[in-house]
């Protein structure tokens, strides 16, 4: 209690206050916080005074303009609920609707899961939110289960387990050489821990490195999970900005389904619908039966009670509004399509100049990956001459959000890519 | 000649193989929908969480049938007319945004800057030397209980082990958020059955013998659950005792503007520490004053002794907020934002919750002079009076309470306490009659 002990001993500090009683502040012993690697890239980003500064950090979907997007059947669904909400508090597990509409998303309207209410759901502070409730509720009621997360992973999976109290441990994912996925070593790492281990997997559009299992990979680590008895809770994020198809997207989650698995899903609507700042998901946790649904999402809601005691209303109305009328429905499917094949086109783009540059390395997994970012391969130090030197902006960790290139400034990023890396 | 482990290797693994095969058969004919390995769900010992204890009351409201019923348990403003109330400057606001077609892109973690700014200024009055000198560090939580989360894992991290000291009675969910953040808690006495007051003397003795930098959570105004509010003289009183025994002051504002209708006069208990030179935590929400219940819109605000030290407190704030939702959502603030930053709609806003509180006022002196007209006894209510803010605690002990449930089918909470935001001039009497009736008859 070093800190205590400072404060006790009462050191003078200048205070600045006029009229303050001589007394160390309470806050001495609080360091500044670092910087966070994603949301402080953009920070850099916004103070930079450069002209042709490229923001491709952090994970926001800009048009070929480089401006922000706000989906036509967003606005359209702010127009009518325009004036017409009481403003009351939503239940503390959120807007009914918009849940059972988000689950259908994910479990397939047809499923039998939600047929026989056997899936415990929540609405959540987005996809952040939503892994946060999750990670409580496992410490809560597995408070000796640890959490396999993927190398790597957005960074905020380690914060947020952490932050839960639950002791991680990683699996191989990522693999440098080929720039693809290292499936021989996370099928190791799959069979050797501990039977009944929780895994984390990103459902589709992997963030960091847009590396993704092909289905018949799936197909393996579902059956491998079976064997372990492994729970698996998929962080779904993407869902139809990957490929395009939302249902095509859900895929992994499917086949675990088929194959019997009671798994936890985090969904997100921050970027497949552009509701990024109403902070708008959904937690669900396939269940035995109804009756253990209920006492499970019970349970949810005891967890969310001390955290912000019911969910902001806005972004569920806008979500129920668009998935609960069919034409605003078909609109946010085209308008998804869109989003998910501008990106396409931009990592051809992007792929095509650096090839053409006559680069000395492969650019292969630009196209391989999918979603909204691709794992450049590129090192720390390329990365800081490419902000540097050039103004772009990224993280460190060589992700290039894909979402933040534009035919305007594809060729400049290619070529300062190609500086950084052409020597190797 | 493969050793003799590779044959029960390959012999195992085709075990293991005819065993998926019959396992996907059994699947298919929908017999099996479990998994190799582990048979029963590793969920399977969760029990039902017990019912919320004002949520419940609200339900069996809506299943009474009875013609006179009345919803006393609601903690949300209604008019007259027992509607729920939408400001009009919150409309306003909705429709320019909705005119201006605004982004909905990520705010910052620590949530919209106009926001922040104008929480600060509401909080501490726009012309305090606090704010130029920087030494407010503001973040936006999710209305007040999010704050209070965030400064509640504030508190565990950097001063693990120091405990909380909370009143007694306090609002229900207080004890959960410290719980679940690990920040041990115990109680002040505050509410005094006997009459039906503050039980100045024993707050003061339970905030002198806490241990010494204690963490002393206070209601800004308009006390909940009692409506009972210190005076100005007792303010200055736990303000010494606080300095004293060299606590933390932490107070919690849910009713800023709300509680007497005016937003300074409701703040001057923050004030008057603030002015003190005290650093000090305060927990903001624009739930009722605004009306926003439901877009979670509040803030967490850390006074501190230098700009330094507000820097480093709000970048820790966010550190904890970051694993928490990641950042704010933004509907609610760009409201407020809107509301604050416009002197048209700022001015309106002040009417409208004058009117609210003004309301409330007027229906607590009507079911005063209703129970003093017909109770004859010379009983003291007036107790009924000096409380303030949207809830009264009646003096009405659990028996009575439920006697107001069954016998008059008025809906409150068991500790007797009844929200006037949900009572209407026209149901004055029958509450009075309701009242008489418990405190006399039932024991």
């Amino acid at each position: 209690m070093a800190l205590r002990a400072a404060i006790s001993a009462r050191v003078l500090s200048s205070s600045s206050a006029p009229g303050a009683r001589s007394m160390s502040s309470w806050w001495q012993g609080i360091q500044p916080a670092p910087k966070d690697p994603i949301l402080g890239v953009t920070e850099a980003f916004l103070a930079d005074p450069s002209p042709s500064k490229v923001n491709v950090g952090v994970g926001a979907y800009r048009d070929d303009n480089g401006k922000p997007v706000v989906l036509e059947c967003v606005r359209e669904a702010e127009r009518r609920i325009a004036g017409t909400s009481k403003m009351e508090y939503l239940p503390m597990g959120g807007s009914i609707k918009m849940v059972d509409e988000t689950l259908k998303l994910a479990y397939g309207e047809n499923s039998e899961l939600l047929k026989d209410k056997r899936i415990a759901a929540v609405q959540a502070l987005s996809g952040t939110g939503a892994c946060r409730l999750f990670a409580d509720f496992q410490r809560r009621f597995c408070p000796d289960s640890q959490v396999y997360i993927p190398v790597p992973t957005w960074s905020n999976h380690h914060n947020i387990w952490r932050d839960a109290h639950i002791p991680q441990r990683t699996y191989h994912y990522y693999h440098p050489e080929s720039k693809g996925l290292d499936f021989a070593s996370l099928m190791d790492d799959i069979k050797n821990a501990p039977n009944g281990s929780f895994f984390l997997l990103h459902a589709c559009a992997h963030n960091p490195t847009g590396v993704d299992p092909s289905e018949e990979q799936w197909r393996e680590i579902s059956y491998q999970f079976k064997v372990k008895g492994h729970f698996a809770f998929f962080d779904m994020a993407y869902q139809g900005f990957a490929s395009g198809d939302p249902e095509r997207d859900a895929k992994s989650i499917r086949i675990f389904l088929e194959d019997g698995h009671q798994i936890g899903c985090s969904q997100s609507y921050a970027k497949n619908m552009g509701l990024y700042g109403q902070r708008v998901g959904c937690l669900s946790v396939v269940c035995e039966d109804e009756k253990q649904a209920v006492a499970v999402k019970s349970q949810l809601q005891q967890l969310a009670r001390p955290m912000y005691s019911n969910p902001p209303l806005h972004g569920s109305l806008i979500v129920s509004h668009i998935l609960g009328d069919p034409n605003l429905k078909k609109l946010w499917l085209k308008e998804v399509k869109v989003m998910a094949e501008r990106i396409i086109g931009m990592r051809t783009a992007l792929r095509e100049n650096l090839e053409k540059l006559g680069s000395p390395l492969p650019w292969k997994h630009i196209t391989d990956q999918i979603g909204m970012f691709c794992y450049s391969g590129m090192t720390p130090e390329q990365v800081d001459r490419l902000t540097n030197e050039y103004h772009i902006y990224l993280t460190r960790n060589g992700r290039i959000s894909m979402a933040g290139v534009t035919t305007g400034n594809v060729g400049y990023l290619s070529n300062a890519i190609h500086e950084v890396t052409k020597s190797g | 000649m493969l050793p003799p482990s590779s044959y029960l290797y390959m012999m195992g693994n085709f075990g293991l193989q005819i065993l998926v095969i019959v396992i996907s058969f059994l699947q298919s004919l929908g017999r099996i929908t479990m998994a190799v390995a582990v048979d029963v769900s590793r969920f399977e010992s969760i029990t039902m969480a017990p019912p919320d204890p004002i949520l419940g009351v609200s339900e069996a409201f809506r299943a009474d049938t009875h013609e006179m019923k009345l919803n006393l348990g609601v903690g949300a403003y209604r008019t007259e007319e027992l509607q729920p109330y939408v400001l009009g400057v919150v409309k306003k606001a909705e429709n320019l945004m909705l005119e201006r077609g605004e982004f909905k892109e990520y705010l910052p973690i620590e949530g919209l800057a106009a926001f922040n700014k104008a929480t600060a200024e509401l909080l501490l009055g726009a012309d305090n030397p606090i704010i130029k000198q920087q030494r407010i560090a503001t973040v936006q939580g999710l209305s007040g209980t999010g704050s209070l989360r965030l400064a509640a894992a504030l508190i565990e991290r950097y001063f693990t082990g120091a405990k909380v000291l909370i009143s007694s009675p306090t609002w229900g969910n207080h004890k959960n958020i410290f719980n679940d953040a690990r920040v041990p808690w115990s109680e002040y006495r505050y509410y005094d059955p006997k009459t039906v007051g503050l039980d100045f003397d024993g707050m003061i003795s339970d905030i002198k013998a806490a241990p010494e930098g204690s963490f002393i959570l206070l209601h800004g105004c308009a006390h909940n659950p009692t409506g009972i509010d210190p005076t100005p003289e007792q303010w200055e009183a736990i303000a010494d005792v606080i300095q004293e025994k060299n606590h933390i002051p932490f107070f919690d504002v849910a009713y800023q503007g709300f509680a007497s209708g005016s937003l300074d006069a409701d703040a001057s208990s923050v004030r008057l520490f603030a002015a003190r030179g005290m650093e000090l935590l305060v927990a903001q929400s624009y739930s009722k004053n605004l009306g926003l219940y439901a877009e979670r819109i509040g803030a967490i605000n850390v006074v501190c002794s230098s700009a330094d030290a507000a820097a480093r407190v709000k970048s820790q704030l966010k550190r904890i907020a970051r694993p928490m939702y990641s950042n704010p959502p933004v509907h609610g603030a760009r409201i407020v934002a809107n509301v604050v930053g416009d002197p048209a709609l700022f001015n309106e806003w002040k009417e409208e919750m004058e009117l609210m509180a003004g309301r409330i006022k007027s229906v607590r002196q009507k079911l005063y002079d209703s129970i003093c007209a017909k109770d004859k006894s010379g009983k003291d209510w007036s107790y009924i009076l000096k409380q303030i803010g949207m809830f009264s605690f009646t003096g009405l002990n659990r028996a009575q309470s439920d006697n107001m449930t069954d016998k008059w089918h008025v809906y409150m909470t068991k500790d007797g306490r009844i929200s006037l935001a949900g009572l209407s001039a026209a149901k004055c009497e029958y509450l009075a009659d309701a009242i008489i009736d418990s405190f006399y008859n039932v024991s």
